[in-house]
């Protein structure tokens, strides 16, 4: 790390330097602006269609209000900046990376995580990656990982059978948003029998403000392989509003496993509002581990189709919202086999006005033998403005499946709080002590340097929390 | 004055007063018993010293070697070197006792090196002084735990982080007589000159395991009596009904 940069906490992205953008799709979104991504792109017909198709729907659908919460009616779409880029190629050395976007990512220390334990990057600002790099020794395997654009213009043989396949434009009012303007994201193809041992990261920044970040994310792992994605996502902290919108579409095919692991801390101006999905084929393994520590409001749910025999998904997922923050998480699990299996653990902290929601869908049809589920959902709240809500919905029909769900509510309490701060920890520290010990057993199961990235993340939380 | 000092300590809970203008001084080097019948301001004594909010102080002062420490935050007192053992140690779900006893430790000693592995060897070697299993480690603080095994535990977080001045608030309640020998045992190792111990307790026989310098006898909220460690016994044959003299 350099001079510059010592004693700055890369985990902390409320910073932005000024930046000058030779492309730009104004403000607002309608045909034009669609047109002007795809020209910028310089993408094939089928893809300038296939967008047009999205915005119909998009402008077909209304905010999904009478479940989801009320806050999204505040997002003014026709206010939001939909496309921003510098221009150019995407680099393969950060020497070429241009200054101003170099040294952002260099204070979020990503070149650094890169050297150390990182088998590929992806550094994308606004709405391009700026940087992507992959270790050689993978390349020459035939694992491919690249942003979207490229993907689909370089590898349109591999990628495109699979694009929207998951997640249809329109599965939902954000999915067709994202159809239609989607720009970023990784496309990674891991091949049969290919292990890739380190991680692959993605790192999403938002750098403009009133801007939209409408990532694409597909990543195909083979017959038998196995891959881990990381992506961790910063902004700094605007007045105004901001909008993350990303579909992420996984797919593991027969007997391969795939990992992918959010830390989102996107300042509290961000409306975070994304699809994931993943397909999981026989006998694979798809795990989701989701963190949302930052955002004003979350809104995501990720999901596995256990479409082949002996498929397994799991959503480990931890979610805190201090005051002013809304997380509303949760996870799908869909049984369309036999003998699938599906385990979520859901931890939410609520802090202050801050408020968590669990939403779960746990679906096994009737005739399905050997299915299993386990939910568990534990709440902590930490002072009694907190508040807490369970939607779980199980559609198990027939009884040859196993379903287990268990909910817990516990608080941090004054007391507790005393007998710590007695010990000599100030009232943050024992905070942060509580809420580490709340999501310990299941932080056990993240990479560590995930975890320790985690830990930091609460500790800076708590400190703001007592202010 | 190297002593834990409590000049004139008046304290109220909704209005009430418990303490009426306590007088009580723990030099540097003596254990002092603290005893009297149950709802005399015993605990909330102990509580005040942490630096407890919930209650209110109305008059009198509270000085740490000479430093007055009323008013200020919980963790400021501890790390002044100040311990409480809890009479009722509260759990802490999915903090194990190593991390709990480290981040305490490290608290107080920010920014110098921190030695895992000798932080660990005195951990064991505690933890053997006190005839806790190695186990304990790595389960939750209090989290489960019998009456005794807190009481260890409280014991063991003090053997730790070696306080100018221990309070013990009835760390003798609960207890079988091999715990009770046990925990006597662990605050007997701890006795200095260097050190200062104030140890709260309903019963006579605890002190037959710390033998104490004074007993002071609480009635009403204020010191009622003072003696030698035959106080203690007198009090055990004649019970606390008996009326005493003001000291």
């Amino acid at each position: 790390m350099n001079k510059e940069l010592q004693g700055i906490d890369p985990s902390v992205g409320n910073f932005h330097y000024d930046t000058a953008y030779a492309l730009d799709a104004g403000v607002g979104l309608d045909e034009k602006t669609v047109q002007y991504i795809s020209a910028a792109k310089e993408e094939a017909p089928w893809l300038l269609n296939f967008r047009q198709k999205a915005l119909k729907v998009f402008q077909s659908k209304s905010l999904p209000l009478h479940w989801a919460p009320a806050e999204i009616a505040n997002i003014d779409f026709a206010k939001l900046r939909y496309y921003l880029a510098k221009g150019g190629p995407v680099s393969r050395s950060w020497d070429d990376v241009p200054e101003d976007v170099k040294r952002t990512f260099e204070r979020l220390g990503v070149p650094e995580k890169e050297r150390k334990y990182l088998a590929g990057v992806e550094a994308q600002f606004d709405s391009e990656s700026a940087y992507s790099r992959i270790q050689e020794n993978l390349t020459k395997q035939g694992v491919i990982f690249v942003g979207s654009t490229e993907g689909l213009k370089h590898f349109p043989d591999i990628f495109r059978p699979y694009f929207g396949r998951v997640i249809p434009t329109d599965d939902n009012l954000f999915s067709a948003l994202n159809s239609a303007v989607f720009s970023g994201g990784s496309f990674i193809y891991v091949p049969p029998g290919v292990k890739v041992k380190q991680p692959l990261q993605a790192y999403f920044r938002i750098n403009a403000e009133n801007s939209g970040q409408f990532e694409r994310t597909l990543i195909i792992a083979d017959e038998g392989s196995e891959v881990t994605y990381i992506e961790g996502c910063t902004a700094p902290r605007f007045d105004t509003t901001n909008l993350h919108s990303a579909v992420v579409e996984l797919i593991a095919k027969k007997g391969a496993k795939i990992q992918y692991i959010t830390v989102q801390n996107w300042s509290t101006n961000v409306y975070n509002l994304v699809t994931k999905r993943a397909v999981a084929e026989e006998a694979a393994e798809v795990r989701w581990i989701d963190c949302n520590i930052g955002s004003k409001l979350t809104m995501k749910y990720p999901g596995v189709v256990l479409k082949g025999r002996k498929a397994r998904g799991e959503v480990l997922s931890i979610a805190l919202a201090n005051t002013g923050q809304h997380q509303d998480t949760g996870a799908k699990m869909i049984h369309v086999a036999e003998e699938t299996t599906s385990n979520i653990v859901a931890k939410s902290i609520s802090i202050g006005k801050g408020r968590s929601s669990y939403r779960g869908l746990v679906h096994i049809p009737s005739g399905l033998k050997g299915c299993k589920n386990n939910t568990q959902c534990d709440a902590l709240l930490i002072n009694t403005e907190s508040r807490t809500d369970t939607y779980p919905a199980i559609r198990v029909t027939g009884d040859l499946a196993s379903v287990q769900h268990e909910a817990s509510v516990s608080k941090v309490s004054e007391d507790q709080i005393f007998y710590m701060q007695q010990r000599g920890l100030t009232e943050a520290e024992a905070m942060s002590l509580s809420v580490n010990g709340f999501v310990n057993e299941l932080v056990r199961a993240f990479p560590m340097e995930y975890s320790i990235e985690l830990k930091r993340l609460i500790d800076i939380e708590m400190t703001g929390a007592i202010g | 004055m190297k002593a834990l000092e409590i000049r004139g300590l008046s304290v109220e809970i909704a209005g009430k007063p418990v303490l009426r203008e306590l007088n009580l001084v723990v030099p540097k080097g003596e254990v002092h018993a603290l005893m009297g019948p149950n709802g005399t301001g015993k605990s909330t004594l102990a509580k005040v010293l942490a630096g407890n909010a919930d209650y209110k102080v109305t008059g009198g002062s509270v000085l740490l070697d000479g430093e007055p420490i009323l008013g200020l935050p919980p963790h400021e007192i501890a790390r002044k070197g100040l311990f409480l053992a809890f009479q009722y140690p509260m759990a802490l779900p999915g903090v194990s006792i190593a991390n709990f006893i480290r981040a305490a430790l490290q608290a107080r000693s920010r920014g110098t090196p921190f030695s895992a592995t000798a932080y660990y060897q005195d951990l064991y070697k505690k933890m053997d002084l006190l005839q806790i299993d190695r186990s304990f480690t790595a389960r939750s603080v209090n989290d489960g735990f019998s009456g005794g095994e807190k009481k260890r535990c409280e014991v063991l977080q003090m053997l730790m982080l070696e306080p100018s001045y221990a309070v013990l608030d009835e760390t003798d309640s609960g207890l079988d007589i091999d715990a009770l020998r046990i925990v006597a045992e662990g605050v007997n190792h701890l006795r200095s000159p260097e050190r200062g111990f104030l140890v709260i307790t309903h019963y006579q026989r605890l002190l037959n395991y710390i033998v104490p310098d004074v007993v002071h006898v609480i009635d009403g909220g204020k010191i009622v009596q003072s003696g030698d460690k035959s106080l203690a016994l007198e009090l055990e044959s004649t019970g606390y009904q008996k009326p005493v003299a003001v000291s």
